[in-house]
């Protein structure tokens, strides 16, 4: 596969009516999940079948857009079978790519599908050249996800040092405040973390207490967060939590908001950007349309020197609430 | 009977005076019975500048005292300037290097290295990948289980190292939220971080210890300790463990943990006079447990 001339929008589907919304929408590419633990979303409800796999990338493929499929979790020692066996059936279904972020995982794909192509997933937090070139140079890693730590410049930098490797950042969604792929924070309080299981803060663990005066959101019986009555309660992600430290209290890591870059793809693509990828595969098809949509609208009006087009998308935001993240040297 | 596990000293992850940091070490070098020591800053490059004068007088201390250094890297490279301190520290001839990013791994494949925490060491496929690469020794994540550590073990043609005491590190980011508790940018951070030697402790709203902050640097409030854990661990094929500094009699805590795995000291006993020498302090031992990180388990492992 040449590299893309013109830059890729990646968007996720958690089910196959969100693969057909995002690929009518006008995704290039829609990355996908096996139903386990193999993928980052491994959530209830969730991701493909074999048999959905194969008949998304049918669709996907009659309307000329690409299907990676994301098996971006670190395998369990002693049962590597399962990741092995989501990476053969990828290939054997013809997906596009697969997104990986382990190291031997990559060594196996590698090996045993010479002709696959391979992503290097965020969750290998892949920050600088070094990283990058790691996986390039000895599993032919194609295309890197870049970690969300890196400023604009940062990333244009980095850029003029890998090229022809090509790189993906996310520009709209949940955002991880930690190096992903690098945060623990989770299985520190309920067991069960984005590496070993797929999964952060999940929803078994979240409880909703009403007390006097408003709602508490717990996760693992700590209190993550406190709202008034009326105020709406906002889900308890660890990491967007109100703490208190040094006697202040305060959304130390986050505020619980969205990442939306969309006034940013100039500078993006300027950096040499080559995909941009929404986040939010356990999202439903509205969602994932209407920020397809906005997102090809800006892009395309990139790609043909117009301004981008000022879109709202803060019903579809955390809280309403947006940054532009670690993009931006501030955010620090 | 096996040969008994040997204990690394790993790199102060908090940011000390460096007067301080050089007077911490020149005691371990004296004093501490670990067989290895851990130099170097693995949390934020903007604190590096200040320990390199006193880093070369440091490592002559330790290798003097007949220690074995071992130079950690950061863990987190995103500028630059950093790749280019990366490089630095891979070239240094001599001496066995952590690398807790891959990026380091990479500089330093075909010589023997060690596989640093931070790096995702989470099965047999990357373990031993990396051993083809150069690791003498992997240090393994924080939350693995003992089930998933035994299975690293016996897989593993060089020594595995498990992190049997202190603040665990949990996550790194670009952003400081030391700064940010006092509302100043990282760029303007004026090393606020250097304040709490321990970590900055982080409560729920319900006033319940939870984490802590080490500048880019996410911790557990509480403090691990697999003192009761040492011999199941070693009977898992475990060869070394990592007691990671806080700001406590470190040659105390040292040589409790050399007691008992010696055989001189009963597990319960010793964790109760660790108890004493860090006053305040609330323990943990869930992960090896397979549950979570934050829990202290009375089981047998």
């Amino acid at each position: 596969m040449e590299r893309p001339v013109r830059p890729e929008l990646v968007c996720p589907a958690g089910t196959p009516a969100a693969l057909k919304s995002a690929v009518d929408a006008g995704a290039d590419c829609v990355y996908v999940g096996f139903r386990d633990e193999t993928n980052a979303r491994n959530f209830p409800g969730l991701n493909f079948s074999r048999k959905e796999l194969e008949d998304g990338i049918a669709y996907a493929h009659g309307k000329g857009a690409k299907v990676l499929v994301a098996i971006n979790t670190f395998p369990r020692a002693g049962a590597p079978e399962l990741w092995h066996r989501a990476v053969d059936d990828a290939a054997r279904l013809r997906a596009d790519a697969v997104i990986l972020a382990d190291i031997g995982l990559i060594a196996y794909a590698a090996g045993t599908h010479p002709d696959l192509r391979l992503h290097l997933s965020v969750q290998a937090a892949a920050s600088n050249p070094g990283s990058i070139r790691f996986y390039a140079e000895r599993f032919g890693v194609r295309r890197v996800v870049l970690p969300r730590v890196l400023t604009v410049q940062e990333i244009a930098a980095v850029n003029a040092e890998i090229s022809p490797i090509e790189t993906e950042v996310f520009v709209f969604g949940g955002l991880c405040v930690m190096a992903e792929g690098r945060c623990a924070l989770s299985s520190y309080a309920t067991g069960q973390s984005p590496n070993m299981n797929g999964v952060c803060s999940p929803a078994s663990h979240v409880r909703y207490e009403e007390q006097a005066g408003g709602i508490t959101s717990q996760l693992a019986g700590f209190t993550i967060n406190k709202f008034g009555q009326g105020e709406p309660a906002g889900y308890p992600t660890l990491c967007k939590g109100r703490f208190v430290a040094n006697g202040k209290t305060s959304y130390l890591f986050e505020e619980p908001t969205s990442l939306n870059t969309l006034a940013m793809l100039p500078d993006l693509v300027k950096a040499g950007v080559t995909a941009f990828k929404i986040e939010g595969r356990q999202r439903g098809r509205a969602y994932v349309a209407a920020v397809v949509q906005a997102f090809r609208t800006g892009l395309d009006a990139v790609m043909e020197g117009r301004a981008v087009p000022d879109i709202d998308l803060d019903r579809i935001t955390e809280g309403g609430r947006q940054t532009t993240g670690a993009y931006e040297r501030t955010w620090r | 009977m096996t040969v008994q596990a040997k204990l690394t000293l790993g790199p102060v992850l908090f940011n000390w005076r460096p007067e301080d940091l050089r007077d911490f070490y020149f005691r371990i070098a004296d004093e501490a019975d670990v067989d290895t020591v851990c130099v170097g800053e693995v949390v934020c490059s903007k604190r590096t500048p200040f320990f390199a004068p006193f880093l070369p007088d440091v490592v002559e201390r330790l290798a003097g005292a007949g220690k074995e250094v071992v130079l950690s890297s950061l863990a987190l490279i995103m500028t630059g300037r950093e790749a280019a301190q990366a490089r630095e520290l891979a070239a240094t001839e001599g001496v066995l290097v952590e690398a807790n990013d891959v990026s380091v791994a990479s500089l330093l494949a075909g010589r023997p290295f060690v596989a640093g925490p931070l790096l995702n060491v989470y099965n047999e496929g990357t373990l031993i990948y990396l051993e083809g690469m150069g690791a003498i020794r992997s240090c393994l994540p924080a939350e693995l289980s003992a089930d998933v550590i035994s299975r690293l073990a016996a897989a593993a043609r060089g020594d595995i190292e498990i992190q049997a005491f202190g603040r665990l590190p949990l996550a790194i980011s670009a952003r400081c939220y030391h700064a940010r508790s006092r509302n100043l940018a990282k760029d303007g951070c004026q090393y606020v971080c250097a304040e709490d030697p321990d970590g900055m402790a982080v409560d729920t709203l319900d006033d319940e210890p939870f984490l802590a902050v080490n500048g880019t640097q996410t911790m557990s409030y509480h403090y691990l300790d697999l003192l009761a854990e040492l011999d199941g661990l070693q009977a898992r094929g475990v060869r070394r463990f990592r007691l990671w500094p806080q700001h406590v009699d470190m040659v105390a805590v040292a040589a409790l943990f050399r007691s008992v795995l010696a055989g001189r000291s009963d597990a319960a006993d010793a964790a109760g006079r660790l108890s004493g020498l860090c006053p305040g302090a609330e323990f943990a031992n869930g992960y090896v447990h397979g549950r979570e990180g934050r829990l202290l388990v009375e089981d047998d492992l």
